[in-house]
């Protein structure tokens, strides 16, 4: 995969380069390459393998990719005030990682299946899901909020690495589909398709992703892990998970390991190209590890000061991912400030029609809930409901508020 | 009518499906060319082929996980958990992902797993190898939990639980997979609907639920106590969840007095459930409390000490002495 970047060339934090001259230690080597086309100073690199594909990225490409990620990070700073106003219960912002969910997000075609974990908002653009939906279930008023069949955009799942195996037995499934398009000499045939599974630094340690990682290479499933090394799990650093660049894991599965600058839009759509094509091809799994960083609070329940210092921050602030294409795109001359006003405009918009259409969310019954506990009639199920309805029935003529507690349940 | 062991029902149940439903598949350890530790899968590998009957790593959350991820593609993926005691590294993935994801799509997605288990003691096993965790599937909403004692009912509620848009439990009693029966392979008969319980024993002076393991053991009891001269009616529940009360609540106003058998430890346990629930539906004609016979507040004993573990005959009819001294 050609020469790559060293990483502590990169990043040139203190942290990072104690956890590389670590991680070198423990492995007797130079921990991990990183592949990086677009450096923050918005110079345009090259890379043996991946140039090719960043070659393929026309000039509107390139603007479509920057707009989307000035739209999710509106979409961002929009959400997290709709929390501070009551309207969320809570929000999980995702600024300062826009290029690892963009790039690999519009990487995807729309017969892959992505399976996010919870901060993937970028990927949901790109997946057309209606970003007020998404908000449904940070509103409290569903746990999913979009149909997965639209969009081939699974829910947000919240149990850390669950939907990494669930990805890897839809990969196994696609396989399958493979098979009986085969058989009907390619009656039926779909494009081939990938799944992606997306998780964070933190739930790298969880016993699914290894089991997930183990099945997809038992099964060859067409799968690519897309790790986020944010450098946080919530207040725990990257290094309480590992000692050495989570891409390098890949090697002991037996399959490809990338670590690519995740704040390089560029780099990020090219690698997951590769990855999505090696995996549609049947050449298996590969594993990304996205170099990035969660500038904001873990959510906004969350407090960074105690557990990390802002010179940290400003460090990663300065590797903003939309600030080096901006350069780039201006020093080429692919952009100028009408783009840049009209991506600024369509941004607000998008806020306005978010913050209108939270405000508009109706509160749902709970009736809903019992509808949907299972698929067919259930005998336990209908006589809890046929209670509840004689029980709310018993405050039919009271005030509209106690009417509401009734049917709220308390 | 042929004869056979619940084993070799499920066995067939398994190739029906296998056959009848070309999306349907097996996953577990050492299901393939071993049929798996107990045989229940024998021959199938070489019938339907790895794709069909799939030798997974050795990983309950694996198994599991990957199979809703098949569901979610279409598949209907029956896996199969070698013991008991083993499922619970699959736990998170049944309890926070198999029964909600239904729910937490608003019905948009379904993810009709089925997932064996062999379950229970008397086999002198050592440890993990002879439990019955079925309550604490039972208390999650989301799944369905089923439990054959015969094999003409483990013929066809494996099939009907592939059927089953919801996920669906099959708790296999171990310690009969060799008991043999007749099997109608052409008509499901009374077992019809899975969900349902069946009164396998009509009588008049008390009720005795059980299923699984424990349903031989009721009906042994009824027969001894019937030379005392007592009466008892027995019901095979099948249905761990949902629980057909309405087959329980008829016998027990029938009869009155009303015990619920499992080898499962009492504390918590269906038992407690049943018991609860008739005490509502039935409260005037109970002519005493209703009396659990089950496992002791414990882990599953060492093997050498089961048998004083598990309910046996006299552990009902000492149940039914008590019952009817009210
Ligand atoms: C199984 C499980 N354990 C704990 C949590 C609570 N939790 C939510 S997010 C989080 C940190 C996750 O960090 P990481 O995987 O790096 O993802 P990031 O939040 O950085 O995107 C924790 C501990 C959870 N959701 N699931
Ligand atoms: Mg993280």
């Amino acid at each position: 995969m050609g020469t790559h970047l060293p990483s502590t060339e990169f990043d040139g934090t203190a942290v990072d380069d104690q956890r590389e001259a670590d991680a070198e230690a423990v492995m007797g080597e130079p921990a991990a390459q990183m592949v990086q086309l677009l450096g923050p100073d918005g110079k345009l690199g090259a890379d043996p393998v991946f140039s090719d594909y960043a070659d393929k990225l026309t000039p509107e490409h390139l603007r479509g990719l920057y707009a989307d990620m000035a739209a999710i990070r509106r979409f961002d700073v929009e959400a997290t005030a709709l929390q501070r106003q009551g309207q969320l219960a809570l929000w999980v912002p995702l600024t300062g990682q826009e290029a690892a969910q963009i790039g690999s997000g519009r990487a995807s075609q729309p017969q892959d299946y992505i399976f996010p974990t919870y901060r993937e908002h970028g990927v949901a653009l790109t997946r057309n899901v209606d970003l007020a939906e998404l908000l449904r279930q940070f509103r409290g008023v569903s746990n999913g909020g979009w149909n997965p069949r639209d969009t081939n955009f699974h829910l947000y799942t919240l149990v850390l690495a669950a939907q990494t195996l669930h990805a890897v037995g839809y990969a196994m499934g696609i396989q399958r589909d493979q098979k009986f398009a085969a058989a009907a000499n390619g009656a039926g045939k779909q494009p081939d398709a990938a799944v992606i599974a997306y998780f964070g630094d933190g739930a790298s340690s969880e016993g699914d992703v290894h089991e997930s990682m183990v099945f997809a290479s038992s099964y060859k499933a067409p799968v690519v892990f897309f790790c986020q090394n944010n450098h946080w799990a919530i207040s725990v650093p990257t290094n309480v998970q590992t000692r050495v660049p989570l891409s390098n894991r890949a090697k002991g599965y037996g399959f490809p390991g990338i670590r690519v600058d995740g704040n390089d839009v560029i780099a990020v759509h090219a690698v997951t190209e590769w990855a999505l094509e090696h995996a549609r091809q049947g050449k298996g799994p590969v594993l990304i590890e996205a170099f990035t960083y969660r500038v904001g609070a873990h959510t906004t329940a969350d407090d960074p000061t105690k557990y990390r210092q802002s010179a940290e921050e400003d460090a990663w602030r300065a590797k903003d991912p939309l600030a080096r294409l901006e350069k780039y795109l201006r020093a080429e001359g692919l952009a100028d400030d009408t783009f840049f006003a009209k991506v600024k405009a369509d941004g607000d918009e998008l806020a306005a029609y978010v913050r209108r259409t939270a405000h508009d969310i109706e509160n749902p019954d709970i009736r809903q809930a019992f509808a949907k506990v299972y698929k067919e009639a259930h005998p336990l199920v209908a006589e809890e409901l046929a209670w509840f309805e004689e029980y709310s029935a018993g405050f039919a003529g009271e005030e509209e508020s106690a009417g509401h507690a009734a049917k709220a349940g308390h | 009518m042929t004869t056979m062991t619940i084993a070799k029902a499920i066995n067939e149940g398994l190739r029906a499906t296998l056959a009848a439903n070309p999306k349907s598949l097996l996953m577990g350890e050492d299901i393939g060319p071993l049929g798996g530790v107990y045989r229940v899968t024998d021959g199938l590998i070489g019938e339907f082929g790895p794709d069909r009957v799939v030798d997974t790593p050795l990983a309950e959350s694996g198994i599991i996980g990957t199979a809703i991820g098949l569901a979610l593609r279409g598949y209907s993926p029956v896996c199969e958990i070698q013991f008991d005691g083993f499922v619970f590294p699959g736990f998170n993935q049944i309890t926070t992902q198999l029964a909600k994801i239904h729910s937490r799509s608003n019905g948009n997605l379904s993810v009709p797993v089925v997932i064996r288990i062999p379950y229970g003691g008397g086999i002198g096993s050592i440890e993990h190898h002879s439990e019955s965790p079925e309550a604490l599937f039972a208390h999650t909403a989301g799944l369905r939990i089923i439990s054959p004692s015969n094999p003409h009912d483990a013929y066809w509620m494996i099939q009907q639980a592939v059927e089953c848009q919801d996920p669906v439990i099959v708790f296999e009693p171990k310690r009969r997979y060799w008991l043999k029966g007749d099997v109608d392979v052409e008509n499901p008969g009374p077992s019809e609907d899975p969900f349902k319980a069946h009164v396998l024993r009509e009588g008049t002076d008390a009720t005795v639920v059980a299923y699984g393991p424990l349903v031989p053991v009721a009906l042994a009891a009824a027969n001894a106590a019937e030379e005392d001269g007592r009466s008892v009616e027995v019901i095979d529940l099948r249905s761990i969840s949902p629980i057909d009360f309405d087959t329980v609540t008829a016998s027990v106003q029938k009869t009155g007095r009303l015990i619920v058998a499992h080898e499962a430890p009492t504390f918590g346990g269906i038992g407690g459930e049943i018991a609860a629930r008739i005490s509502e539906r039935a409260f005037h004609s109970l002519e005493a409390p209703v009396i659990r016979v089950g496992g002791f507040h414990m882990p599953y004993p060492v093997a050498k000490v089961e048998e004083d573990y598990l309910p046996d005959i006299d552990r009902i009819l000492e149940a039914l002495d008590r019952a009817l001294s009210y």
